[in-house]
């Protein structure tokens, strides 16, 4: 869910052209020695690749248990809140930014003689591989990252089981956010052996479901994004009385956002639990 | 009695139009049928759980609001004098923001409209103590103005120390008001306060009668202007409230319909405010038909389409009532 509003303001933003902005200073650094990540996703990869010492900071993102997979390891770091100040004076060689976010930052961190690398969001499970190799060539681990991305294609093939008759099911998340087969979560959906009702109504990526047409479809598995603490109106359309009969066990499963929102190998583990819930599906229907 | 029956006509008609309206296309005898359905198969569940709370609703909170502005405009004899305008929408809100995040709302019973109730009580309150009994337009507005701005930043204040990332952007919500997905609870946690609110303020309507020939006349008819003012303020803020706990601030709709009726049903408030009741179940069934035919996919607020109309109107008032501002 955490995606969908790092996506949802910035989409627009990413076309247009920034007369400001800077452009990249010339190279990267082949061995950086002092690497700042300042994204939830590339905190995530960074972490996994770079070798001890090299990294010096991650996003203040990697500490949230809700959205990181890597909290424990994530402790061990400097934590960065994606202000230029802050960043400039950890003295970096490399800093490691998302598409979206801290546009404004990373923009100021160039004027600055910063390097700046940019990595995309992944929209597919394609894209995780890669990011790892991405994320390798930075912090000039090629060789690691090559290992990383051979092992999660060796896992996912053995994991992916695409089922044209598999049973038919719903992401529905906040404000009614549905993802269709070119999203990560779509892609992960899929893998896992399950139609995507999304997709049967003509969204290729995302948009909002209305509830009227969800019920209408009647799917046979709704996934929810899991619930934050506080109450929001955003959220209350997944706890809609017409909804309740999709609370039976074997018709919900959840979106955990630490393993669907970013593209690393933690995807696999979101295909897992999402195979056992539709396992237990199968199960009850017979 | 001829108006009345028209517009309680209207309000039936727009209330089956509002019902064969949605995002699934669904032929409107079909979708009818299935609303007097037992099967339980989709389409009499977004009949009966979506589609009719949300109809039932729009009556509900454009009745309301038509009733209780009809009779601020009756009480203060000021043809500016409404809800939201004046703040007290706004205060309804925040109290409705604070019972959600405090969890109030959660686990009191009828914690959320009581303590929307609570708010639009300060705001009638507030509003009443400074623009004073005869309610001059430029200190009735003046208030407002300064209610309205304070309700609105507290509640943007309580919405963004919540610790759910979707909360701050329902900021527009509380100001602008939607009846989408709302569902069958929410039917039933709005009604009872507004036909409290109602029956309250129906016990003034004599009163407000005899004010029209000034408050002298009205005492020296034995109308207790007090008691007359309690009941105005208690019923215009249990209205105000149980619309606003569950569908947000939906301004404008007692500041038209009252003027737009005022020609046909006369200045007498008794009757104006009747037919404000019905003219208000009509102007929100029409902008929520509207919201949902525009862009069906944006969940436009209802809030802009009652504004869109209203504040032509609003400015239409001011210039007219300008003469007697200093």
């Amino acid at each position: 869910m955490l995606a969908v509003l790092l996506l949802g303001g910035a989409a627009q933003a990413q076309e247009a052209a920034d007369p400001l902005s800077v452009p990249p200073s010339s190279e990267f650094p082949a061995h950086p020695q002092r690497v700042v990540s300042m994204n939830l996703c590339t905190d995530q990869l960074a972490m996994m690749l770079a070798a001890p010492g090299q990294l010096l900071s991650v996003s203040y993102l990697a500490l949230d248990s809700r959205s990181s997979a890597m909290v424990e390891e994530a402790r061990a770091y400097e934590i960065n809140h994606g202000r230029a100040e802050e960043i400039y004076l950890l003295e970096p060689d490399l800093v490691i930014a998302g598409a979206y976010t801290t546009r404004a930052t990373v923009d100021m961190l160039r004027r600055l003689d910063v390097p700046v690398a940019v990595i995309q969001p992944a929209r597919a499970l394609d894209d995780v591989v890669a990011r790892i190799l991405k994320m390798g060539t930075l912090l000039g681990h090629e060789d690691s990252a090559e290992a990383m991305a051979a092992q999660f294609i060796g896992d996912l093939s053995a994991l992916t089981e695409a089922n044209e008759e598999g049973p038919r099911a719903a992401l529905y998340s906040a404000n009614g956010w549905t993802s269709g087969d070119k999203s990560l979560a779509g892609q992960i959906l899929r893998a896992a052996g399950l139609r995507n009702v999304a997709t049967e109504k003509g969204f290729s990526q995302g948009g909002i479901l209305p509830l009227e047409v969800l019920v209408m479809a009647a799917p046979d598995m709704v996934i929810n994004s899991g619930d934050y603490p506080g109450h929001s109106r955003a959220e209350d359309v997944l706890r809609h009385p017409v909804l309740d009969v999709y609370r039976a066990p074997g018709m919900r499963s959840d979106m955990r956002d630490r393993d669907w929102v970013c593209g690393t190998p933690y995807v696999l583990r979101a295909i897992k639990r999402l195979r056992n819930d539709r396992d237990q599906f199968q199960r009850t229907a017979e | 009695m001829r108006l009345e029956i028209g517009l309680g006509l209207g309000v039936l008609g727009l209330f089956v139009a509002s019902l064969t309206i949605g995002p699934a296309n669904v032929p409107a005898i079909d979708s009818l049928q299935a609303l007097f359905d037992n099967s339980f198969g989709p389409l009499t569940l977004v009949m009966q759980e979506i589609r009719l709370p949300r109809g039932l609703l729009a009556i509900t909170a454009g009745a309301g609001l038509g009733f209780a502005g009809a009779a601020m405009q009756g009480y203060l004899r000021n043809p500016l004098a409404e809800p939201g305008l004046i703040g007290v929408s706004s205060s309804a809100a925040l109290g409705a923001v604070l019972a959600i995040h405090s969890g109030l709302a959660a686990n009191v019973f009828l914690g959320l409209p009581l303590s929307a109730l609570a708010g639009a009580l300060v705001g009638v309150c507030l509003v009443m103590a400074l623009a004073g009994p005869r309610g001059g337009s430029l200190t009735l507005i003046l208030a407002g103005i300064a209610i309205s701005a304070l309700a609105g930043a507290l509640t943007s204040l309580a919405l963004n120390l919540s610790p759910n990332p979707f909360a701050a952007n329902e900021i527009v919500f509380w100001m602008m008001g939607s009846l989408a997905d709302r569902s069958m609870t929410h039917v039933w946690l709005a009604l009872p306060f507004v036909v409290a609110g109602a029956v309250v303020i129906a016990m003034t309507a004599r009163g407000l009668d005899a004010l029209t020939l000034g408050e002298d006349a009205a005492e020296t008819m034995g109308f207790d202007l007090s008691r007359l003012r309690l009941l105005i303020v208690v019923g215009t803020a249990s209205i105000v409230g149980g619309v606003t706990a569950v569908a947000g601030a939906i301004g404008f709709v007692g500041l038209v319909v009252p003027h737009i009726l005022r020609p046909f049903a006369g200045a007498q408030p008794s009757r104006l405010m009747w037919s404000s009741a019905l003219g208000g179940a009509i102007m929100l069934q029409l902008a929520d038909i509207a919201v949902r035919v525009i862009l069906p996919t944006r969940d436009l607020k209802l809030g802009v389409v009652t504004a869109l109309v209203g504040a032509p109107l609003f400015l239409h008032l001011i210039y007219k009532t300008r003469k007697e501002l200093p």
